[in-house]
């Protein structure tokens, strides 16, 4: 007995008591992306944004989960049931399970699996059924375009993200995430004879797949200027139009989780992940996780600008974007750093 | 080990009953919906063995790409299930069959499997390597020719799709990036003077 306490239950409560500690310290970050997304959002319009609810309107999104919670659900006659009520619970728990193998800081990392970077692939490309089934479930014409672009787009964005992760593996020599953050501890600046800095990161080495993977980021999170999924302008709201109250916050929250998770993954592939930016004393005082939330909270802020200030691309622009010249670019890359990799001895 | 039996079934009685599911369903987006639920637990199957990278690579491939355009193309199918229901006795002979020989070669295998487990040599992982490198050691170093060869039959089905498909029409106004950036205000605008009441 004392041996199936020690072998199953002891670590089972450790995995669990970690998952809820990820999963409310997430949450509570994702509250609070929100709120800065609409305070950015607002700044570069010259707005006041969100300023009611608590000091600042810190407390804006709570008030939001709060309301949305409280009031009814309505399913459309026509719907069918069952898939409409799972999309959004499909598109929030497929976000949410992806940060299982994220790593945070050296060694704070839930499953610590040698195919990380591929776990947190194949997870991102399970997230366009949410959108697809809710498009097709909801009965109705604007949602169903929207999951048609959805599927085409996710589907081309997801080969450039494909062929970038690739050129970093070749790097790294690992599909383990905590080792691509430590291949980063050396690179361009060691080499020069400097300190571990910010130099040896890959969004130097690699400065043309960061720039692709940052733009395949937002297509693949249907952030603007992507956002074709659910262009008010044209769609209403897209794949969203006949959702409401909880289902609806399902949607904002795992879409906002997902957004999140592109940041931390372009955090740990190109930003060093939890390293410090120079490994001298001052810096290395800080704890790792701040610089995790730090660095993620800076690539955010990117997503954020591009939202405010880049108009919308037509959805014939944004195939071509895709395929005929990230997808043309990204391969032309894996082959040169492979060449320059094996000519050099650089890599595993 | 009594968790991974645990799990085994639970991953094994989910894909059996997904499968089922597939063929008896009554909406045919039903039927993909639980073709996909049918290969996600496939790929714990697969996590069980030890083989995480087939795992990720079934999820990444089947369900991140196939089943997508699966799922695209009979969402915008209209099928009429009683004229499908029609034609179900005239094609019960060959499913039949189709299903006795796969159910032989099934048989087969597991005959085999369990009287001549020795006659079967299953390499044991190599030590000190993920399986991902294990993998790539073996398809690059050994099978590099069938390997190279499977990609160029793809690369030349992929090119035939396309030939088939490709049509160029005539009259569709397309987008030029580069002549809409060699635009200038010479080439694109002229000043005319117009007098009132006359018009261009």
């Amino acid at each position: 007995m004392g041996e199936f306490f020690n072998d199953y239950v002891v670590p089972a409560a450790i995995m669990i008591g970690q998952s809820l500690l990820l999963l409310v310290v997430l949450l509570i970050f994702v509250a609070y992306i929100l709120y800065a997304d609409r305070k950015i959002w607002a700044a570069v319009q010259m707005r006041r944004g969100p300023n009611v609810v608590g000091p600042w309107g810190l407390l804006q999104s709570f008030a939001d989960l709060i309301k949305f919670v409280l009031k009814e659900p309505v399913i459309p006659a026509g719907a069918n049931k069952g898939v409409f009520l799972l999309a959004p619970l499909v598109t929030t728990v497929l976000a949410l399970s992806a940060w299982a193998v994220v790593p945070v800081a050296a060694g704070w990392v839930i499953a610590d699996i040698n195919v990380g970077i591929l776990y947190i692939f194949a997870i991102s490309s399970l997230g366009v059924y949410g959108v697809i089934m809710a498009g097709w479930s909801s009965n109705s014409k604007y949602p169903f375009l929207s999951a048609l672009r959805s599927a085409a787009q996710m589907v081309s964005y997801e080969v450039s993200i494909g062929f970038v992760i690739v050129t970093v593996l070749l790097c790294v020599g690992s599909l383990n995430l905590t080792d691509i953050v430590l291949a980063q501890g050396k690179g361009l600046g060691t080499e020069l004879g400097l300190p571990s800095s910010f130099l040896d990161w890959h969004w130097l080495v690699l400065l043309p797949m960061f720039v692709i993977f940052f733009i395949s980021a937002l297509a693949e999170t249907n952030r603007p200027p992507f956002d074709l999924v659910e262009a008010e302008s044209e769609l209403v709201a897209g794949f969203m139009v006949e959702y409401s109250s909880s289902p609806y916050m399902l949607f904002m929250l795992g879409e906002y989780v997902a957004i999140v998770l592109m940041c931390a993954l372009t955090t740990i592939l190109f930003l060093g992940g939890w390293l410090p930016p120079v490994d001298v004393v001052p810096f290395t005082w800080v704890p790792g996780v701040i610089w995790f939330i730090l660095k993620v909270s800076a690539v955010f802020f990117m997503f954020a600008m591009v939202k405010a200030f880049v108009p919308r691309y037509r959805f014939d622009q944004l195939m071509r974007l895709g395929w005929k010249v990230f997808l043309p670019i990204s391969l032309f890359m894996v082959v040169a750093v492979a060449f320059v990799l094996q000519l050099t001895g650089w890599g595993a | 080990m009594v968790l991974g039996a645990i799990f085994f079934y639970l991953f094994s009685a989910l894909v059996i009953a997904s499968g089922v599911m597939v063929i008896g369903s009554r909406n045919p987006v039903h039927s993909v919906l639980f073709l996909i639920l049918a290969f996600v637990n496939a790929a714990g199957l697969f996590v069980l063995l030890g083989a995480e990278f087939l795992a990720m690579i079934l999820i990444v491939v089947y369900v991140g790409a196939v089943a997508v355009l699966f799922l695209f193309v009979v969402m915008m199918l209209d099928v009429d299930f009683v004229e499908l229901r029609q034609g179900f006795l005239d094609y019960l002979p060959i499913g039949a069959l189709i299903g006795i020989v796969l159910l032989a070669e099934l048989l087969l295998v597991i005959v085999g499997w369990t009287f001549a487990s020795d006659a079967m040599v299953t390499a044991p992982p190599p030590s000190g390597m993920t399986n991902t490198e294990a993998l790539g050691a073996i398809l690059y170093t050994r099978y590099v020719y069938f390997f190279q060869a499977a990609g160029m039959v793809l690369l030349v089905a992929m090119v035939g799709a396309i030939v088939l498909t490709l049509r160029h029409r005539e009259n569709v106004k397309r987008q030029s990036i580069p002549d809409q950036v060699a635009r200038s205000p010479a080439t694109s605008v002229e000043v005319r003077k117009v007098e009132s009441g006359k018009g261009i």
